[in-house]
Protein backbone atom coordinates (compact mmCIF):
# COMPACT_ATOMS: atom_id res chain seq x y z
CA UNK A 1 0.00 0.00 0.00
CA UNK A 2 1.20 3.48 -0.92
CA UNK A 3 2.28 5.63 2.05
CA UNK A 4 0.55 8.76 0.83
CA UNK A 5 -2.62 6.86 0.08
CA UNK A 6 -2.68 5.40 3.58
CA UNK A 7 -2.17 8.83 5.07
CA UNK A 8 -4.95 10.22 2.94
CA UNK A 9 -7.31 7.52 4.05
CA UNK A 10 -6.43 8.20 7.67
CA UNK A 11 -6.97 11.92 7.16
CA UNK A 12 -10.34 11.21 5.59
CA UNK A 13 -11.49 9.17 8.57
CA UNK A 14 -10.29 11.90 10.88
CA UNK A 15 -12.17 14.63 8.98
CA UNK A 16 -15.38 12.69 8.89
CA UNK A 17 -15.17 11.90 12.59
CA UNK A 18 -14.84 15.61 13.24
CA UNK A 19 -17.46 16.67 10.67
CA UNK A 20 -20.01 14.14 11.84
CA UNK A 21 -19.58 15.16 15.45
CA UNK A 22 -18.07 11.93 16.69
CA UNK A 23 -15.07 13.93 17.79
CA UNK A 24 -14.72 17.54 18.83
CA UNK A 25 -12.14 20.23 19.55
CA UNK A 26 -10.73 18.29 22.51
CA UNK A 27 -9.39 15.62 20.15
CA UNK A 28 -7.51 18.34 18.31
CA UNK A 29 -6.13 19.56 21.64
CA UNK A 30 -4.75 16.08 22.22
CA UNK A 31 -3.12 16.14 18.80
CA UNK A 32 -1.51 19.45 19.67
CA UNK A 33 0.04 17.89 22.76
CA UNK A 34 1.73 15.28 20.61
CA UNK A 35 5.28 16.01 19.55
CA UNK A 36 8.56 14.29 18.77
CA UNK A 37 9.15 13.51 22.43
CA UNK A 38 5.63 12.12 22.77
CA UNK A 39 4.92 10.79 19.27
CA UNK A 40 2.12 8.42 20.28
CA UNK A 41 0.38 10.55 22.83
CA UNK A 42 -3.03 10.59 21.15
CA UNK A 43 -3.08 6.87 20.58
CA UNK A 44 -1.96 6.25 24.17
CA UNK A 45 -4.77 8.38 25.55
CA UNK A 46 -7.33 6.76 23.26
CA UNK A 47 -6.12 3.30 24.30
CA UNK A 48 -6.60 4.28 27.94
CA UNK A 49 -10.06 5.41 26.95
CA UNK A 50 -10.90 1.97 25.54
CA UNK A 51 -9.72 0.23 28.72
CA UNK A 52 -11.49 2.64 31.01
CA UNK A 53 -14.68 2.49 28.96
CA UNK A 54 -14.68 -1.30 28.85
CA UNK A 55 -14.54 -1.35 32.64
CA UNK A 56 -17.27 1.24 33.07
CA UNK A 57 -19.55 -0.30 30.45
CA UNK A 58 -19.21 -3.65 32.17
CA UNK A 59 -20.03 -2.06 35.53
CA UNK A 60 -23.08 -0.32 34.12
CA UNK A 61 -24.29 -3.50 32.45
CA UNK A 62 -23.93 -5.33 35.74
CA UNK A 63 -25.67 -2.59 37.65
CA UNK A 64 -28.55 -2.70 35.17
CA UNK A 65 -28.87 -6.42 35.82
CA UNK A 66 -28.98 -6.01 39.58
CA UNK A 67 -32.26 -5.99 41.42
CA UNK A 68 -33.15 -3.59 42.95
CA UNK A 69 -31.50 -1.04 40.66
CA UNK A 70 -28.94 1.15 42.36
CA UNK A 71 -29.46 4.41 40.49
CA UNK A 72 -26.80 6.21 42.50
CA UNK A 73 -24.21 3.71 41.39
CA UNK A 74 -25.44 3.91 37.81
CA UNK A 75 -25.21 7.66 37.88
CA UNK A 76 -21.73 7.49 39.34
CA UNK A 77 -20.42 5.09 36.69
CA UNK A 78 -22.02 7.15 33.96
CA UNK A 79 -20.47 10.31 35.38
CA UNK A 80 -17.05 8.67 35.13
CA UNK A 81 -17.73 7.43 31.62
CA UNK A 82 -18.91 10.84 30.52
CA UNK A 83 -15.76 12.37 31.96
CA UNK A 84 -13.58 10.02 29.94
CA UNK A 85 -15.52 10.78 26.76
CA UNK A 86 -15.10 14.45 27.39
CA UNK A 87 -11.37 14.11 27.94
CA UNK A 88 -10.73 12.59 24.54
CA UNK A 89 -13.32 14.63 22.68
CA UNK A 90 -15.82 11.81 22.10
CA UNK A 91 -18.65 14.26 21.57
CA UNK A 92 -21.40 12.06 20.21
CA UNK A 93 -21.05 9.38 22.86
CA UNK A 94 -20.87 12.01 25.57
CA UNK A 95 -24.08 13.62 24.39
CA UNK A 96 -25.91 10.30 24.49
CA UNK A 97 -24.87 10.06 28.14
CA UNK A 98 -26.89 13.15 29.05
CA UNK A 99 -30.11 11.32 28.33
CA UNK A 100 -29.03 8.50 30.59
CA UNK A 101 -28.40 10.91 33.45
CA UNK A 102 -31.87 12.33 33.14
CA UNK A 103 -33.49 8.91 33.32
CA UNK A 104 -31.34 8.05 36.31
CA UNK A 105 -32.51 11.10 38.13
CA UNK A 106 -36.15 10.11 37.82
CA UNK A 107 -35.26 6.47 38.40
CA UNK A 108 -36.67 5.38 35.07
CA UNK A 109 -35.12 1.96 34.53
CA UNK A 110 -36.42 1.39 31.01
CA UNK A 111 -35.18 4.79 29.91
CA UNK A 112 -31.77 4.03 31.38
CA UNK A 113 -31.62 0.62 29.78
CA UNK A 114 -32.67 1.77 26.31
CA UNK A 115 -30.39 4.79 26.34
CA UNK A 116 -27.48 2.68 27.41
CA UNK A 117 -27.89 0.34 24.43
CA UNK A 118 -27.67 3.42 22.21
CA UNK A 119 -24.59 4.64 24.07
CA UNK A 120 -22.91 1.30 23.59
CA UNK A 121 -23.69 1.40 19.87
CA UNK A 122 -22.21 4.85 19.45
CA UNK A 123 -19.18 3.85 21.48
CA UNK A 124 -18.56 0.75 19.37
CA UNK A 125 -18.88 2.79 16.16
CA UNK A 126 -16.40 5.35 17.40
CA UNK A 127 -13.99 2.74 18.63
CA UNK A 128 -13.98 0.92 15.30
CA UNK A 129 -13.32 4.10 13.34
CA UNK A 130 -10.55 5.20 15.67
CA UNK A 131 -8.93 1.79 15.53
CA UNK A 132 -8.94 1.91 11.75
CA UNK A 133 -7.56 5.44 11.83
CA UNK A 134 -4.61 4.58 14.05
CA UNK A 135 -3.98 1.38 12.16
CA UNK A 136 -3.70 3.29 8.89
CA UNK A 137 -1.34 5.80 10.47
CA UNK A 138 0.78 2.99 11.81
CA UNK A 139 0.96 1.27 8.42
CA UNK A 140 1.84 4.53 6.72
CA UNK A 141 4.58 5.19 9.26
CA UNK A 142 6.14 1.81 8.56
CA UNK A 143 6.58 2.62 4.86
CA UNK A 144 9.77 4.54 4.08
CA UNK B 1 12.85 34.70 22.64
CA UNK B 2 15.19 35.30 25.56
CA UNK B 3 12.32 36.11 27.90
CA UNK B 4 10.40 33.02 26.92
CA UNK B 5 13.45 30.88 27.56
CA UNK B 6 13.90 32.54 30.94
CA UNK B 7 10.26 31.92 31.76
CA UNK B 8 10.59 28.29 30.75
CA UNK B 9 13.65 27.86 32.96
CA UNK B 10 11.76 29.44 35.85
CA UNK B 11 8.82 27.05 35.43
CA UNK B 12 11.13 24.10 35.37
CA UNK B 13 11.87 24.76 39.01
CA UNK B 14 8.21 24.43 39.90
CA UNK B 15 6.77 21.16 40.99
CA UNK B 16 3.06 20.54 40.63
CA UNK B 17 1.18 17.77 42.37
CA UNK B 18 -1.80 16.64 40.27
CA UNK B 19 -4.60 14.67 41.90
CA UNK B 20 -7.27 12.84 39.91
CA UNK B 21 -8.92 9.44 40.22
CA UNK B 22 -9.29 9.16 36.43
CA UNK B 23 -6.32 7.56 34.70
CA UNK B 24 -7.02 9.38 31.45
CA UNK B 25 -7.24 12.73 33.17
CA UNK B 26 -4.01 12.09 35.07
CA UNK B 27 -2.26 11.37 31.81
CA UNK B 28 -3.73 14.49 30.27
CA UNK B 29 -2.92 16.85 33.10
CA UNK B 30 0.58 15.44 33.33
CA UNK B 31 1.18 16.09 29.65
CA UNK B 32 -0.32 19.58 29.87
CA UNK B 33 1.85 20.46 32.85
CA UNK B 34 5.03 19.05 31.34
CA UNK B 35 4.34 20.93 28.12
CA UNK B 36 4.16 24.04 30.28
CA UNK B 37 7.58 23.12 31.72
CA UNK B 38 6.48 22.11 35.19
CA UNK B 39 7.76 19.09 37.06
CA UNK B 40 4.80 16.84 37.75
CA UNK B 41 3.83 14.17 40.21
CA UNK B 42 0.41 12.55 39.83
CA UNK B 43 -1.55 10.68 42.47
CA UNK B 44 -4.98 9.12 42.28
CA UNK B 45 -6.49 10.23 45.58
CA UNK B 46 -6.61 13.01 48.14
CA UNK B 47 -5.22 10.69 50.77
CA UNK B 48 -2.17 9.93 48.65
CA UNK B 49 -1.79 13.63 47.92
CA UNK B 50 -1.63 14.41 51.62
CA UNK B 51 0.86 11.61 52.17
CA UNK B 52 3.02 12.98 49.42
CA UNK B 53 2.80 16.43 50.93
CA UNK B 54 4.02 14.99 54.21
CA UNK B 55 0.74 15.37 56.03
CA UNK B 56 -1.11 12.48 57.62
CA UNK B 57 -4.89 12.59 57.17
CA UNK B 58 -5.63 13.30 60.81
CA UNK B 59 -2.90 15.87 61.10
CA UNK B 60 -4.00 19.29 62.26
CA UNK B 61 -0.48 20.67 62.48
CA UNK B 62 0.10 19.66 66.11
CA UNK B 63 3.08 17.45 66.98
CA UNK B 64 2.38 13.79 66.43
CA UNK B 65 3.89 10.46 67.38
CA UNK B 66 7.18 10.02 65.51
CA UNK B 67 6.75 8.85 61.95
CA UNK B 68 9.04 8.51 58.98
CA UNK B 69 8.94 12.22 58.21
CA UNK B 70 8.29 15.05 60.65
CA UNK B 71 4.80 16.35 60.07
CA UNK B 72 5.71 20.00 59.89
CA UNK B 73 7.87 19.85 56.80
CA UNK B 74 7.12 18.51 53.35
CA UNK B 75 8.94 15.46 52.15
CA UNK B 76 9.26 16.93 48.68
CA UNK B 77 8.71 20.54 47.80
CA UNK B 78 5.45 21.14 46.00
CA UNK B 79 4.71 24.54 44.52
CA UNK B 80 1.13 23.93 43.52
CA UNK B 81 -1.60 21.35 43.85
CA UNK B 82 -4.11 20.84 41.08
CA UNK B 83 -6.94 18.52 41.97
CA UNK B 84 -10.12 17.07 40.56
CA UNK B 85 -13.21 17.97 42.53
CA UNK B 86 -15.21 14.72 42.24
CA UNK B 87 -13.21 11.89 43.72
CA UNK B 88 -14.32 8.95 45.83
CA UNK B 89 -13.46 9.23 49.53
CA UNK B 90 -11.75 12.57 49.91
CA UNK B 91 -13.08 15.07 47.40
CA UNK B 92 -10.96 17.86 45.90
CA UNK B 93 -12.76 20.25 48.19
CA UNK B 94 -11.90 18.14 51.25
CA UNK B 95 -8.28 18.08 50.12
CA UNK B 96 -8.30 21.84 49.63
CA UNK B 97 -9.62 22.32 53.14
CA UNK B 98 -7.02 20.06 54.69
CA UNK B 99 -4.24 21.87 52.88
CA UNK B 100 -5.50 25.30 53.91
CA UNK B 101 -6.01 24.17 57.51
CA UNK B 102 -2.46 22.88 57.77
CA UNK B 103 0.14 25.27 59.11
CA UNK B 104 2.80 23.71 56.95
CA UNK B 105 0.86 23.48 53.71
CA UNK B 106 -1.53 26.42 53.65
CA UNK B 107 0.76 28.52 51.47
CA UNK B 108 0.60 26.09 48.60
CA UNK B 109 -1.70 27.38 45.86
CA UNK B 110 -4.48 24.93 45.06
CA UNK B 111 -6.42 24.73 41.81
CA UNK B 112 -9.64 22.77 41.44
CA UNK B 113 -10.78 21.02 38.25
CA UNK B 114 -14.29 19.81 37.60
CA UNK B 115 -16.29 18.42 34.71
CA UNK B 116 -19.38 20.24 36.02
CA UNK B 117 -20.04 23.95 35.91
CA UNK B 118 -21.81 24.45 39.24
CA UNK B 119 -21.53 28.09 40.38
CA UNK B 120 -22.11 27.29 44.06
CA UNK B 121 -19.35 24.69 43.89
CA UNK B 122 -17.01 27.18 42.26
CA UNK B 123 -17.74 29.85 44.90
CA UNK B 124 -17.28 27.39 47.72
CA UNK B 125 -13.86 26.36 46.42
CA UNK B 126 -12.70 29.91 45.81
CA UNK B 127 -13.90 30.93 49.27
CA UNK B 128 -12.02 28.07 50.82
CA UNK B 129 -8.86 29.43 49.23
CA UNK B 130 -8.56 27.84 45.81
CA UNK B 131 -6.68 30.03 43.38
CA UNK B 132 -8.54 28.98 40.27
CA UNK B 133 -11.30 26.69 39.19
CA UNK B 134 -10.89 24.98 35.81
CA UNK B 135 -13.62 23.27 33.87
CA UNK B 136 -12.62 19.99 32.32
CA UNK B 137 -11.33 19.17 29.86
CA UNK B 138 -8.45 21.41 30.91
CA UNK B 139 -6.58 23.11 28.10
CA UNK B 140 -3.09 24.54 27.74
CA UNK B 141 -4.56 28.04 27.77
CA UNK B 142 -5.99 27.35 31.24
CA UNK B 143 -2.55 26.48 32.54
CA UNK B 144 -1.23 29.85 31.40
CA UNK B 145 -3.34 31.32 34.19
CA UNK B 146 -1.37 29.39 36.77
CA UNK B 147 1.91 31.19 36.35
CA UNK B 148 1.05 34.37 38.32
CA UNK B 149 -0.20 32.33 41.28
CA UNK B 150 2.81 30.09 41.47
CA UNK B 151 5.24 32.97 40.95
CA UNK B 152 3.63 35.27 43.49
CA UNK B 153 3.49 32.54 46.07
CA UNK B 154 7.16 31.70 45.74
CA UNK B 155 8.07 35.39 46.16
CA UNK B 156 5.81 35.77 49.18
CA UNK B 157 7.29 32.70 50.78
CA UNK B 158 10.71 34.30 50.78
CA UNK B 159 9.24 37.55 52.13
CA UNK B 160 7.19 35.99 54.93
CA UNK B 161 10.03 33.98 56.32
CA UNK B 162 11.77 37.25 57.16
CA UNK B 163 8.74 38.81 58.87
CA UNK B 164 8.08 38.96 62.58
CA UNK B 165 4.47 38.00 63.22
CA UNK B 166 2.54 40.99 64.63
CA UNK B 167 -0.91 40.75 66.13
CA UNK B 168 -2.21 44.19 65.41
CA UNK B 169 -4.26 44.71 62.27
CA UNK B 170 -2.69 48.06 61.43
CA UNK B 171 0.73 46.46 61.37
CA UNK B 172 -0.76 43.88 59.00
CA UNK B 173 -1.84 46.64 56.65
CA UNK B 174 1.62 48.18 56.82
CA UNK B 175 3.24 44.95 55.75
CA UNK B 176 0.73 44.50 52.94
CA UNK B 177 1.70 47.88 51.57
CA UNK B 178 5.30 46.67 51.54
CA UNK B 179 4.28 43.69 49.42
CA UNK B 180 2.41 45.70 46.86
CA UNK B 181 5.40 46.87 44.81
CA UNK B 182 6.28 43.22 44.12
CA UNK B 183 2.82 42.42 42.85
CA UNK B 184 1.15 43.67 39.70
CA UNK B 185 -0.55 47.00 40.31
CA UNK B 186 -3.85 45.59 41.53
CA UNK B 187 -5.65 47.59 44.20
CA UNK B 188 -6.22 45.66 47.44
CA UNK B 189 -9.95 46.04 47.66
CA UNK B 190 -10.23 43.94 50.83
CA UNK B 191 -12.16 45.90 53.50
CA UNK B 192 -10.78 46.01 57.06
CA UNK B 193 -13.78 44.22 58.58
CA UNK B 194 -12.99 40.92 56.91
CA UNK B 195 -9.42 41.03 58.19
CA UNK B 196 -10.51 41.72 61.76
CA UNK B 197 -12.68 38.65 61.71
CA UNK B 198 -9.67 36.48 61.00
CA UNK B 199 -7.77 35.89 64.22
CA UNK B 200 -4.79 34.26 62.59
CA UNK B 201 -1.14 34.90 61.93
CA UNK B 202 0.17 37.44 59.47
CA UNK B 203 1.08 34.70 57.06
CA UNK B 204 -2.44 33.34 56.97
CA UNK B 205 -3.95 36.81 56.61
CA UNK B 206 -1.63 37.76 53.80
CA UNK B 207 -2.40 34.62 51.93
CA UNK B 208 -6.12 34.93 52.48
CA UNK B 209 -6.12 38.52 51.30
CA UNK B 210 -4.05 37.62 48.30
CA UNK B 211 -6.38 34.74 47.66
CA UNK B 212 -9.38 37.07 47.67
CA UNK B 213 -7.81 39.58 45.35
CA UNK B 214 -6.66 36.75 43.08
CA UNK B 215 -10.15 35.30 43.07
CA UNK B 216 -11.59 38.65 42.18
CA UNK B 217 -8.89 39.11 39.63
CA UNK B 218 -9.52 35.77 38.02
CA UNK B 219 -13.24 36.43 37.97
CA UNK B 220 -12.73 39.88 36.49
CA UNK B 221 -10.29 38.52 33.96
CA UNK B 222 -12.77 35.93 32.90
CA UNK B 223 -15.31 38.60 32.10
CA UNK B 224 -12.91 40.71 30.09
CA UNK B 225 -12.91 40.44 26.31
CA UNK B 226 -9.36 39.16 26.08
CA UNK B 227 -10.21 35.80 27.62
CA UNK B 228 -11.20 32.83 25.51
CA UNK B 229 -14.80 31.97 24.84
CA UNK B 230 -14.44 28.92 26.98
CA UNK B 231 -13.77 31.05 30.04
CA UNK B 232 -16.77 33.32 29.64
CA UNK B 233 -19.55 30.80 29.99
CA UNK B 234 -17.67 29.22 32.86
CA UNK B 235 -18.16 32.21 35.10
CA UNK B 236 -21.37 33.60 33.74
CA UNK B 237 -23.20 31.66 36.45
CA UNK B 238 -20.95 33.19 39.09
CA UNK B 239 -21.54 36.71 37.80
CA UNK B 240 -25.20 36.52 38.74
CA UNK B 241 -24.40 35.10 42.17
CA UNK B 242 -21.87 37.84 42.87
Amino acid sequence: MDKVRLQREAAFIRSSLLDQGYLDEQFIQLEELQDNDNPNFVEEVVTLFYTDSARLIYNIDQALLSNPTDFTKLDDYMHQFKGSCSSIGAKKVKNECNGFGEYCEVQNYDGCFRTFQQIKQEYITLKKKLETYFQLLKEAAQIK
Amino acid sequence: MGMAAAAATESQQFHVLAVDDSLIDRKLIERLLRTSSYQVTTVDSGTKALEFLGLRENDDGTPNTPSISPNNHQEVEVNMVITDYCMPGMTGYDLLKKIKESSSLRNIPVVIMSSENVPSRISRCLEEGAEEFFLKPVRLSDLNRLKPHIMKRSKLKDQDQKQVIPEKIDTLLEVQKQHQPQEEAQPQVQPNLEQQQQQQSLQQNNNNNNNSSNKRKSMEQSLSPETTDRTRPRYSGIATVV
